[in-house]
Order: structure tokens, then sequence, then C-alpha cells
């Protein structure tokens, strides 16, 4: 267990570490002052022009209709790559078109920043659809979510103004600034620890014994830097982090869990800069990552401890210096208990999704801290973009209860809070949660929602549960053995695109209100929102919504589990 | 609208050319001219011939070799479609996989190991992987199997753990993941020590 807690702390030192200077940068490379070389704003300009999108400021309302108009294109387009790829070049292995109702879910899915899989990479896939379909939406989809966060900042910032800028300029910058250059940094480091990058198709060995094993290859590691750092999370390779050409080593599994958390965690440093503030950030940061560790040390011990039926059969499963022990069933040797629990926190923290190891496999105590994670609707650190605005929702309305409880109008950063802020607060925490539930009921009470579930028993009941979950907070992870039907595709993708678009207006929406608003000055009366006290009032809150609302579910299928 | 939509669509055209292509191509460029072997697969050679790779575990039957850890892909160590078994933590299947992979290590290892117990073999030996193609086995693994390669090879245990030894990858900076043994990399240098 001691070599399991130093990884954390490094791991928690190291993100923070990284994730201030990145803040700075990324505020930096927002704001006006921004002037990057001389060639790539050249190349903004270009950009710009060519898209016949001047550099003027957009009210909320026109700075959601082109995020949303852009994701439609770049979704007809996606569909059609994947239909057509038996057809198109960069096909070396021969893979046929994808069947509709995968291609569209999988549409949903990579447009949303989700990433859930239901399809096996290595035999679906043709290199171009990984390249030019699905790695671009790595990050046009992260950067989309990271323009929207940007946008609703502003309107903290700003004071009795519409605008809440140009969604052209703050989608370049991301892309270029940002995401470019932090997947070139990591995916060159993780080619060089045998990560593979290659366009030679599959390799034929013939093994020791004289069989013959045919190894799939490709373009992985320029796909997996984006897909870890901008919380994508979709596998080259079916098995994810967890195949050792996506993920070879100790290090490499510890730079991709850095990458998980990196921009979300950058993003609240960002936050304080941009709203002038830094000690604003302090107690979203804090609230962030005591759920964090909350998790990694509900998980830790459960894997450690293993599952109902290793302990019964007799095997050895005692941590010590020769094996990690505890549950193994589908993890990785090299990765263990320690790196697999910390890896499965952080990427159901963030909307993520990629694993290291099977999370259909955890065990009952261990499978629900994934559940609950997301059910927070992905704000510990959260997806990029997407996860700060979402926390934002849980700020408003703990404001609101603050202000409740001590009696005066609700403020935050000196702004009123206001009916129409607490309403659209409201439809942002509660929208997706409530969908959860009711796509989990029906899939367990109709034959064909029952039919995709793997596992008897309730764990059966967890598949479906976490299926709803992942796909409508648009985490992408999977109890993996939930199966693809024509009727699990369908439902998915409606989770997938209104888990998608109702927080990201409603947060837009809210930007666009607060905007417009004076600012008052601190007074005596002021609820300080900069304190240990209001971390734990964030964290209360979001107990008290998402933490009750999950708690019936979860009753129904970890804990009868855990039980059993 | 329909402004936003043309503007979306010259947008996605350069978004595609730039990180669909140009992004790709740079990075294999510089995975090919800098580390082609670990780009390429970690592909292993003998005698000019691909026996496999470094990072994929292949299906070691004969008791003259290590063994790896069970697969969950179709058939197993199948490097072409990566699995998980998804096998609940109290499904019946995965007790009854267990149970039966407990009997067969037992069978094969007791006879090299008079004494042997269920309590002596260590987990990752009858669970599957990640991947179906973990090239790896925990050292415990890997020495409740060295009675067996010893003797069916001819040479003494104690060279055999030293070979173990060898061939551990520890924690990657003394600290990072978990110490394993890579199979192919041991089976090989166990064939090349009996044909030299």
């Amino acid at each position: 267990m001691g070599q399991g807690i130093s990884q954390i702390v490094v791991y928690t030192v190291v993100l923070i570490v990284l994730a201030y200077p990145l803040g700075t940068y990324m505020a930096w490379v927002y704001s006006d002052r921004f002037r990057g070389p001389r060639w790539l704003a050249a190349a903004e300009r270009g950009f710009l022009r060519l898209v016949g999108a001047g550099t003027s400021e957009q009210d909320w309302r026109a700075y959601a209709k082109t995020a949303l108009g852009f994701m439609a294109v770049f979704a007809v387009l996606l569909y059609l790559l994947l239909r057509l790829q038996g057809h198109l070049p960069l096909n070396p292995d021969g893979m046929k078109g994808v069947l509709p109702d995968i291609s569209m879910n999988t549409t949903a899915s990579f447009i949303t920043n989700t990433n859930w899989q239901y399809y096996g990479g290595e035999f679906t896939m043709s290199y171009l659809s990984q390249m030019a379909g699905l790695a671009v939406q790595n990050f046009v989809s992260a950067a989309l979510g990271m323009a929207v966060l940007v946008a609703v900042i502003r309107g903290f910032a700003r004071r009795s103004r519409r605008e809440l800028g140009n969604f052209w300029v703050d989608l370049y910058r991301s892309l270029v600034f940002i995401l470019l250059p932090l997947s070139l940094i990591v995916g060159a480091i993780l080619i060089s620890q045998g990560v593979v990058q290659t366009f030679s198709g599959h390799a034929t060995a013939h093994t020791l014994q004289g069989a013959t094993q045919t190894i799939a290859r490709g373009p992985a590691a320029s796909q997996i830097a984006i897909k870890q750092l901008g919380t994508n999370g979709g596998g080259f390779f079916n098995s994810n982090s967890a195949v050792p050409f996506e993920n070879p080593t100790g290090f490499t599994n510890f730079l991709e869990a850095i990458c998980i958390l990196l921009i979300p965690a950058a993003q609240v440093f960002m936050f304080g800069r941009m709203i002038a503030l830094r000690r604003q950030a302090l107690p979203l940061l804090g609230a962030m990552l005591a759920m964090f560790l909350i998790g990694v040390a509900i998980l830790l011990p459960a894997e450690q401890h293993g599952s109902q039926v290793l302990r019964a059969s007799g095997v050895n499963i005692t941590q010590g210096h020769r094996q990690s022990g505890g549950n193994m069933s589908d993890k990785e040797v090299r990765f263990g208990i320690a790196d697999t629990a910390l890896w499965a926190t952080a990427t159901t923290n963030a909307s993520n999704g990629s694993v290291n190891g099977g999370h259909d496999a955890l065990t009952a105590t261990g499978g629900a801290v994934p559940i609950v994670n997301m059910f927070t609707g992905e704000v510990i650190f959260g997806g990029v973009g997407s996860g700060l605005y979402g926390m934002f929702f849980y700020v408003i309305i703990a404001v609101f209860v603050a202000g409740l409880m001590v009696g005066r109008t609700p403020e935050y950063l000196g702004k009123k809070i206001e009916a129409r802020e607490i309403k659209l607060a409201a439809v942002g925490a509660l929208f997706v949660p409530t969908m959860v539930l009711v796509l989990t009921a029906v899939s367990v009470v109709t034959g064909h929602g029952l039919q995709s579930i793997f596992n008897p028993g309730a764990h059966g009941f967890s598949e479906a549960l976490y299926a709803y979950d992942s796909q409508s907070n648009n985490n992408g992870s999977a109890f993996a053995g939930y199966g693809a039907t024509n009727f699990s595709a369908l439902v998915g993708t409606i989770a997938l695109w209104l888990g998608r678009f109702v927080p990201l207006i409603a947060a837009l929406a809210i930007g666009g209100s607060l905007a417009q608003k004076r600012v008052s000055p601190p007074s005596a009366g002021t609820f300080r929102t900069d304190g240990v006290t209001f971390a734990v009032l964030i964290v209360g809150v979001i107990v008290l919504t998402a933490g009750l609302m999950i708690f019936p579910a979860l009753s129904l299928g970890p804990i009868v589990e855990a039980l059993s | 609208m329909k402004r936003v939509l043309g503007r979306s669509v010259i947008a996605v055209v350069l978004c595609t050319i730039v990180f669909g292509l140009a992004y790709p191509l740079l990075m294999t460029g510089f995975a090919q001219a800098f580390f082609s072997g670990k780009a390429d697969g970690s592909l292993v050679e003998v005698n000019g011939q691909v026996v496999g790779s470094k990072l994929v575990a292949q299906g070691f039957t004969s008791s003259k070799y290590f063994h790896p850890r069970p697969s969950a892909t179709s058939p197993a160590y199948n490097a072409g479609a990566t699995t998980f078994a998804n096998l609940g933590p109290t499904n019946p299947d995965l007790a009854k996989a267990v149970r039966q992979r407990v009997r067969a290590i037992l069978k094969l290892e007791q006879p090299y190991n008079p004494g042997l117990t269920i309590g002596d073999i260590p987990v990752d030996a009858v669970t599957t992987s990640g991947s179906g193609i973990d090239p790896e086995i925990s050292p415990a693994n890997a020495q409740l199997q060295a009675a067996r390669v010893a003797s069916i090879r001819g040479v003494s245990k104690q060279h055999v753990l030293d070979l173990i030894a060898k061939y551990t990858d520890g924690r990657s900076l003394g600290f990072l993941g978990e110490p394993g043994v890579n199979v192919l990399t041991l089976n090989l240098a166990l064939d090349r020590e009996a044909s030299s």
C-alpha cells in the first residue's frame, strides 16, 4: 500500500506543478494581449479570412449557434467517412464500411468528446478513419469545450457587456497554441518509449512454437497523445491503454495519467487569472482535489482487497515485492493495483474514459467509484472545458444555498445571482443525472435493453447504469461487457448528444447573462467564496444533489453486489 | 445559420488536413527517423525472421517454456483483437474459469514442486490480463514455473532463477508501475542457451 500511496502523492504534486504554469499560459493565450510568433499570428489571420469570420465578438447566442453549426457539419462528414471507409485510401488491412448504427453512435460519441466505443479499433477502423475522422475529433471536440469555457469565464470577468468572445478565435487558439504543441511533446515521448506509430499495416510473426501471430499496429502514438490530453479517451486498440502498444511501461502510464487531468486542472488556474482574482480559484481546486483523493482512497483498497471470487478461490492475492496481488482480473502486470486504481479514478473524474484495465471486472466497491465520479456531471476536474463550466453550475447553486442560509442576495465575484442564473444552473446540474436514471430504467425494463447486459445479477444492472452514466456525461469508459445492439446504440446516441448540448448551452446562457451585470464591491456582508468554507459547501452541494440522486441506483447495483 | 454552416465546412476541411493528416504524418516521420524499431512494434527477430514482439504475449504451451497469463481474446493471445474478459467480481463463470486454471497449474507444476498448494499460486497466473496480450508475468508467477522449466531443460533451478532476475523489468524510474518478467525475452534467452 505504501507504494500505491507514494505514487498517488507524486502524481498529485506533479499534476499541480505542471497545471499552474500551463493555466497561466492559457489565460494569456486567450487574452487580447496575446501575441504568438509572427508566422502563427499570420496563420491565425489567414484562418479567420478563410472561414470568412472577422475578429468581432459574439453574444452568447451567436457563440452557441456557431459552435453547434460547426459540430453539425463535422458530424455529417464523420458519419460519411465511417460508412465509406472501405472505398477510401489508407486502408492497408482492408476494413469494410462501419455498420449504420455503430457509425451513428460513434459519430455522436466523438463529436461530443465522449469516445464511447461500441467497436474495436484495430479490427473495425481503417487508418484514414482513425486519423482523419476520430483523431481530428479528439482535437476539435476538446478545443470546442475549451472555447466554450473561455466564453463562460469572460461572462464572469466582464461587466455590462453582451459579447463573450469570438468562437473561431477561441477555437483556433485552443487548437494551435495549446492542444497541438502539447500533443507533439507527449506523442514524441510516447514514441520513444515504445508506443507504435507506423503506416505499415499488421506485422506477421512466426512464434517460437511454430504458430503464426498477426500483430495489429498503426499510427497510434499521435492519437493517444491527444486522446489523453483532450479528455477524449477513445483507444486505437480495443483494450485501450491496457494494450502495451498504447501504454508499454510504468512511465508511459504515469505520463498518460497526468495528461488526463492536466488541462482540466490548468483551467482552474486559468480561471483565477482571467477573473484577476486568483484566490477565487482555490476553493474550486480544493473541492476537486478532495473528491479525487476520496475516490482513490476508496477504489485502491477495494481492488487490493480483491473480488469475492478471487478471495474464495484460495489463490495468493497478498501484495508483496514479487506480485501486486489483489483483484488482477482484466489488469496488466506492469500497472498492478495502484496504477490501475489511480487511472480508473482520474479517467472518470475527467470525462476522459480511457482505461488501462477492465472496469467491468472491478470489485463492487471499486466499480461504484467511477459510477459516482461520472454522475457528478464530470466536474471533478472534468472534461477539458466542460468540467469547469459544469462546476460553475454547482458553484452557483452553492452561492444560492449560502445566500438562503445567511439571508442575503446571493453574489459571486461581485455579480448578483438572480432567478435566471439559478434556473439555468439547476438545469445544467440536474438534467444529465435525471437522463441517466431515466435511460437506465428504460434499458432494464425493455427486452431490447436487457440484451446488452453481459454479467448476471446485480452486476448486470451496474453495466446498464454505467453505460448511460458514461454516455450521458460524455465520459466514454465502459463496463465493457455491455454490448452493442441497435437499441443500445440508438439510446446511447440520444444520451451522447443531449449530454453535451444541454449543459453547454446552459453554461453559455449563464455566461451571457452574467456578462451584462454590473459588479458591486464586496462589503462586510458578502459571503466569502475564496476560503475553505466555500470548498466544503461545494462538495456538500454535489453530495446533496448528484449523491442523493445516484444512491438508490447504487443500492440496486454495486451495493447489493458488495453485500452478496 | 447558413453562413455558419458555410464557414464550418471550410474550418472542417482545414482541421482535417492539419490534425488528421499533417499531424500524424509528422509524428510518423519523427518516429520512423529516430525510433523505427519501437514505432514498428518492438519486433523481435531471430536469424532474420520475426518471432514476435517484446510487447505482445504469445501462446506458449510447451512445458519447456514459461507460460503467459490467461487471455480473453479469441483465439487466445490474438494481437489483432485485444479484449478484456469483462467478468464481474461475483460472476460464477469467473469462479469456474479460475478453478479450471488452478487445476491446470497444479497438475502441471506439482510434479516439479512437491507440496505445492493453491495458496502458492499468484493471482496473475489465474486471471486474464487487460489487453489479453500482457507480455509480462509477475516475478512470483515466474518463480512458480522455474522448477518445471529447469527440470525439463536439465539445468539447475538456481540458474533459471538468475535468468528470471536478469529479465525482470523493474519499476520505471524506480517507483512507477510494478515489476514484471517479459515472457518472450526470457524464453528466447533459455532457447539461446540451449542451442549454444
